[in-house]
């Protein structure tokens, strides 16, 4: 077990394991997302105090959810890329920033198009919405210090350590902007015991925040699949492998 | 430098500290641009935003919090770029990495010198743009004392930026894209303190707020940016 570990952290191992394991996840991604779909939209009942535009949540608080859960995982993969010196790792965080990126900026744009007709306004500085903005820059940052460098391993290793003190940030900033001013609506899903929502809207956002996972885990294993190839283009079993040569 | 460097063995930490600290101020004092280029842009900054957006003394008594702050921060950022800059450029920074004591206590050290040169100033100077911007005469000791607490943890925290920049050409704009996210909570409760005091509320919860940060900062940034000066300079 330990050792077949060990072997996926190697490039190669990971490109062979990446290519039996991404269609599977992507089936399961396209799955979840239909049912998903087909509930959130045609089965939920309307909400009765937002009525139909209620709707919107099933993308918004899956990619909320995500922005953070990819972010965390950047966070985590940077550390173990600067402590055990794990190239995938490295790959891992650089791969996921883009995607992390684009999930926080769906979590933004969804939000502003439900305030509008909710809150009768496109924007308000409001703790999580300035939170989920100020992560969207770290993202950016992030993503510009890793292109700045010319040595790409150099330029790997500045943005994990960039990675790690954002992650130490994201508690202070958020709770900051929290104490700043606050309007955004409380958690209502994380209120285990009892959430504030009945399980016929509750089970699609799941199942959506499931399907969201997927997409990143699909997406997330295409991208380093690209890289490694991109990265490792010297090496022997790459060349077999692109020219079809089994010699 | 040169004393620090070839008798290492027999320096002591403390004498280490206390040379970079006095080498960084003196060199920065020679070259005034450096310091008084910030200082300059600070009151620049101040002062046009009643011409932006009109004189009148309401008006610049609400915004003039955030205004002072919000320049003192850009003014920071300014200075920011030259902190490793200079020492990377001539070598000195890599004997500095030679160096056998911890590098982050010379970091440290050397985020002082960069304090006591364009921070210190700010505060010392912010009272004057208080005065421009209509705020109360018994504001000024807030907005001094957070701009103190505030400017430091400033200086400790784009330390870890500017470490991560030294090594890129045309590093500015990229520094202020990285520290200016991680600038969000000392610019909120450093403004936020001096508006309360504006309103005759109490502010010793943002005073201790800003203080933990700085403590936080001095605990945590040292190391980030030592660990990041390894990675640039290789």
């Amino acid at each position: 077990m330990f050792l077949w570990f060990h072997k996926l952290g190697s490039p190669r191992y990971f490109y062979a394991f990446a290519r039996i394991i991404a269609p599977w996840i992507a089936l399961v991604c396209a799955t979840t997302m239909a049912w998903g779909v087909y509930q959130a939209l045609w089965v939920a009942p309307p909400d009765y105090q937002q009525g139909e535009s209620y709707r919107i949540m099933y993308v918004h608080v899956p990619s909320a959810w995500m922005s953070m859960f990819v972010y965390m995982v950047m966070a985590v993969a940077s550390a173990v890329y600067l402590i055990w010196h794990m190239k995938l790792a490295g790959f891992v965080a650089q791969a996921s920033a883009p995607i992390g990126a684009v999930f926080t900026f769906l979590a933004l744009a969804t939000g502003s198009l439900w305030g509008k007709p909710m809150w009768g306004t496109w924007w308000v500085w409001d703790a999580r919405l300035t939170s989920e903005l100020v992560l969207l820059f770290l993202y950016l940052g992030y993503m510009a210090l890793h292109e700045a460098y010319d040595n790409p391993s150099t330029g790997a290793k500045a943005a994990a350590i960039l990675a790690i003190v954002g992650v130490v940030n994201i508690p202070i900033i958020h709770y900051s902007v929290e104490w700043w001013h606050t309007l955004h609506q409380g958690a209502s899903v994380t209120k285990m015991g009892k959430p504030s929502m009945p399980a016929s809207m509750l089970v699609p956002l799941l199942v959506m925040a499931l399907s969201f996972k997927a997409f990143y885990g699909t997406v997330l294993l295409w991208r380093l699949q690209a890289k490694i190839l991109e990265r490792e283009y010297r090496s022997k079993w790459v060349r077999e492998l692109l020219t079809g040569d089994k010699a | 430098m040169q004393d620090t460097t070839t008798s290492a063995v027999h320096v002591s930490l403390g004498q280490a500290f206390w040379q970079l600290l006095r080498r960084d101020l003196l060199l920065t004092l020679r070259r005034g641009n450096e310091w008084i280029n910030p200082l300059v842009f600070f009151v620049i900054v101040v002062s046009l935003f009643p011409l932006g957006i009109g004189p009148g003394a309401k008006t610049l008594q609400l915004i003039g919090p955030g205004v002072v702050w919000v320049s003192a921060l850009l003014a920071t950022l300014l200075a920011l770029d030259g902190l490793f800059r200079s020492d990377y450029q001539d070598g000195a920074l890599e004997l500095i990495l030679l160096s056998p004591h911890p590098l982050s206590v010379l970091v440290l050290a050397k985020v002082l010198a960069h304090w006591l040169i364009t921070g210190l100033p700010l505060v010392l100077l912010s009272p004057l743009l208080g005065v421009l911007l209509h705020q109360d005469s018994s504001v000024m000791w807030v907005l001094m004392a957070t701009l103190a607490l505030g400017t430091a943890t400033l200086s400790l925290i784009g330390s870890i930026g500017a470490a991560l920049t030294v090594g890129v050409r045309r590093g500015g704009v990229l520094l202020s894209l990285l520290v200016l996210p991680l600038y969000v909570p000392v610019l909120i409760f450093g403004s936020n303190a001096v508006a309360s005091a504006g309103m005759g509320l109490a502010v010793k919860g943002q005073l201790s707020l800003l203080g933990g940060m700085l403590f936080l900062a001095l605990a945590l940034a040292p190391v980030a940016t030592a660990a990041s000066l390894r990675v640039s300079v290789e």
